[in-house]
């Protein structure tokens, strides 16, 4: 039986390696070879002007998808993300247009995306209803009450303008390089000690891999799952926040599909749908290859018609790649 | 029908499964094959249904060398086999299920279903089970859905059936009504091929039984002619002495009482203490309320009424967390969907209800982590290469190991065992009883369920036996037979229900 037993792990080994390289290095290689592509094609990729350009571009489809990464591990799926965004953008924009302190605006729209999100975990982990469906619900509700918000209107205003703090966030420049790059990197890290060196980590992990053996060891399954959507709701209105100030207005129909380019960014990195499974590493790069994707494409002067299909191949081809390597 | 199996071998890459193994059986007789999980019978049948091709060796039905496409191919030819698992489709009704891509239709391909649930009563009835056709499958006890996979063989005309482990979940009572199935079967002229680890069985039910180990056939018998000591040495290759290890307690104060604990429609007014050193086992049929019980202790499920206790201080317990801080573990009867992480290490699964006590400054202490699962692995003899193996690539007695090592790390003072044993090979078996030896010894209180009576009469200090909810009698594992067990288990009376 020891025999067996170690035939048994051998097969494991080799299978696990097989695994870990498709997992864990094959988003990087993906990467590497599309920046080579790239750049052979149009020289002026490599340029540090526009990698710093690209990097501000993916910053806010990475910090959502950060967030989304632990959704997604415990194979739930937030999709009110863009609908957070636009509603505490617009929140935040309308308080600085009437004169609020940056401070307070920018807190209260950070603070409240955790509510918002705040709420998708209380309807899924109390109301025990599916992640997909309750978040397309909400999804709809904070369209819809953004759009009651604003009037339809985008918000704008001199005052605005006169925010230090809040012009900073989006187009300010620290050392030379874009602050939402700081911004991604600051949550980047907080996050990756959060998901791989703290036990909310472990019980996000365990919670994915099977909720009830995760509950019976003890984990708070329902406690977990609302914190889970809250930092989704945070990374979602810290975005809006960048995007904002980006365009130093509030648009209402802002971060529409930006729950589509999210999702595929973490399942682009690696990440299983089916939960217990992923890497907030394989994340960041699933939204730099996006973002390469897009900002390559538009050097290249592709049509942002033909850049959503090469776009759904690639995603198609990660995906079936990932198959093979779980299943095998 | 005579199927004759000779030397045959199989590799999956470079592992060797099979080398060399001979089988040999025909209408009319039930033959045992036997072996630990691993030896390679599931590999054989699967050859045998041509479920896999075989690298080496021949299959002859009947005098003539065949070899099959596949399952369905096997059974258009009268070679049905029953999957331990049976992979129903619970919402479904009994008589879709049957019928599930053998349905019959019309040119149009209309379904008739006055004549599919006609032949689906027809052939159940022949088994002498009344199923009510149209319920959903799920609604139905395994034995019942058992009944069902052996009258859906009988429609394909199956001349041999392969049964893999059939009794893992019946109760007593449905194993009987199994068994008097099968021996009606054989007689009308059906063979059978019987995986199976229950010894008590294979003498019961076998006329013949073939031993594998590690991928060869060791031996084949018949069953007149062996015993059970035999039979393990063959299977494990060694000497087992007794199947049960030796039990000398040493009782402390009472650990965990119990005070007329009562949850209406479940179980009522259930009262018992277990000691400190002791092994309280819980008998009685599946489904009288055991498992339930001990999902309310320890939070899982409400009570309405009634009182635990701790070292004689009342405990409020309303979720798993709150009886992990009590110190009490919980290995439940399901591994695979309660148990384990199967995609996760053995490290984070072990770790995990402990995790919290490896924190500094908030962020987890990974070589404390190591240093607790290789001790705890190495206490609780876990085969495994290294900690970062998943849950899911190892054999059942592992795994369960891997279950026991997480709660003995949790620091379990009380700890409740649910089928410890159920799935795991006859060598893996003794190691979890000398373990358990080993934390009574330790001043554990352990509280065992099991379906398997002589497991709880060779392992337990006190028998529990629970019938509808209620338990009728708490008796002295000394003085126990299996019969005074069963009639307590059966509500004092042997009258032959099923269900």
């Amino acid at each position: 039986m020891e025999e067996q037993t170690k035939v048994a792990e051998k097969s494991e080994k080799s299978g696990f390696n097989f695994k870990k390289f498709i997992s864990k290095l094959g988003p990087l290689v993906a990467l590497i070879i599309l920046i080579i592509l790239v750049t052979a094609l149009s020289p002026g990729f490599i340029q540090p002007s526009n990698l710093l350009n690209l990097l501000r571009q993916v910053s806010i489809n990475a910090v959502i998808a950060f967030g989304m990464t632990f959704v997604i591990l415990t194979g739930g799926i937030d999709l009110s993300v863009g609908s957070i965004l636009a509603l505490t953008g617009a929140v935040t924009a309308s308080m600085l247009a009437s004169g609020t302190s940056a401070i307070i605006a920018l807190l209260v729209g950070f603070l409240m995306g955790g509510l918002l999100g705040f709420l998708n975990g209380v309807l899924i982990a109390y109301g025990k209803a599916a992640p997909f469906i309750a978040t397309l619900a909400t999804m709809t509700i904070f369209r819809g009450a953004t759009y009651v918000f604003t009037n339809g209107n985008p918000i704008t205003g001199a005052k605005m303008n006169n925010s230090f703090l809040f012009q900073f966030m989006g187009r300010g420049y620290l050392l030379g390089i874009p602050v939402p790059i700081f911004i991604m990197a600051i949550v980047y890290l907080i996050l990756y000690v959060l998901l791989h060196k703290t036990t909310f980590g472990r019980k996000t992990y365990a919670l994915g891999g099977n909720e009830q053996a995760a509950y019976i060891a003890g984990v708070k399954t329902k406690i977990v799952t609302m914190w889970i959507y809250t930092i989704s709701g945070l990374m979602a209105s810290l975005a809006g926040i960048i995007l904002t100030s980006r365009l130093s207005s509030a648009q209402p129909d802002a971060g529409t599909s930006y729950e589509m380019d999210a999702i595929a960014a973490v399942v682009l990195g690696g990440t299983s749908l089916a939960g217990g499974k992923g890497r907030i590493f394989g994340t960041l790069i699933g939204a730099l290859i996006i973002g390469t994707l897009n900002n390559g494409m538009n050097l290249l002067g592709i049509s942002s018609f033909y850049q959503q299909i090469v776009k759904g191949i690639v995603i198609l081809i990660a995906v079936l790649l990932d198959r093979r390597s779980s299943n095998d | 029908m005579k199927i004759e199996m000779k030397n045959i071998s199989k590799a999956f890459g470079t592992n060797k499964v099979l080398e060399g193994v001979n089988f040999t059986v025909q209408s009319g007789e039930v033959h045992a094959l036997m072996g630990e999980n691993g030896a390679g019978k599931s590999t054989l049948m699967n050859i045998l249904t041509g479920l896999y091709s075989d690298d080496g060796g021949e299959i002859y039905v009947d005098g003539k060398q065949t070899q099959f496409n596949g399952p369905l191919d096997a059974e258009q030819h009268g070679i049905s086999f029953i999957h331990q698992e049976m992979n129903n489709f619970l919402e479904m009704s009994v008589v879709d299920n049957m019928f599930l891509n053998k349905e019959i239709k019309n040119k149009f391909g209309i379904m008739n279903e006055s004549k599919m649930r006609e032949q689906a009563r027809f052939y159940l009835d022949k088994l002498g089970t009344k199923i009510d056709v149209d319920k959903p499958i799920g609604t139905l006890s395994v034995g019942r859905q058992q009944m069902i996979e052996i009258a859906k063989s009988l429609m394909t005309d199956a001349k041999i059936i392969i049964m893999d482990e059939p009794t893992a979940a019946l109760t007593e009572n449905e194993i009987a009504q199994l068994f008097e199935v099968v021996r009606d079967l054989k007689k009308q002229g059906v063979g059978f091929i019987y995986i199976s680890h229950r010894m008590e069985e294979i003498f019961e039910i076998a006329d013949k039984v073939t031993v594998m180990r590690d991928g060869i056939s060791i031996n084949e018998y018949s069953t007149e002619d062996v015993n059970m000591k035999q039979l393990v040495k063959d299977m494990v290759g060694r000497e087992i002495g007794d199947f049960y290890p030796d039990r000398n307690p040493h009782f402390g104060k009472v650990s965990l009482e119990v005070q007329h604990l009562s949850e209406k429609g479940v179980f009522n007014d259930v009262n018992f203490q277990v000691h400190e050193g002791e092994i309280l086992a819980f008998s009685g049929l599946m489904g009288a309320g055991r498992t339930e019980i001990m999902r309310s202790i320890f939070g899982i499920d409400p009570h309405n009424e009634g009182k635990i206790l701790i070292d004689g201080k009342e405990v409020h317990i309303h979720s798993p967390q709150e009886a992990i801080k009590n110190q009490i573990g919980f290995l439940t009867e399901n591994r695979k969907d309660e148990g384990l992480i199967l995609n996760d290490s053995l490290r984070d699964n072990i770790a995990l209800p402990s995790i919290g006590g490896f924190v500094k400054h908030g962020i987890i202490d990974d070589k404390s982590v190591n240093d607790f699962t290789n001790m705890l692995m190495k206490r609780l003899t876990v085969k495994a290469q290294s900690a970062d193996v998943s849950a899911g690539s190892l054999s059942g007695g592992n795994q369960q190991k891997v279950v026991l090592a997480k709660w003995v790390g949790s620091g379990s003072r009380v700890l409740i065992l649910d089928e410890p044993t159920r799935g795991v090979d006859v060598g893996a078996k003794r190691e979890i009883y000398d373990l358990m030896n080993e934390l009574t010894d330790r001043h554990v209180a352990i509280i065992m369920i099991s379906s398997d009576l002589p497991e709880v009469l060779g392992m337990s200090d006190k028998i529990a036996v629970v019938y509808e909810g209620k338990i009728t009698g708490i008796v002295d594992t000394k003085t126990a037979t299996q019969e005074s067990v069963m009639t307590l288990a059966t509500g004092g009376s042997n009258d032959g229900r099923t269900n």
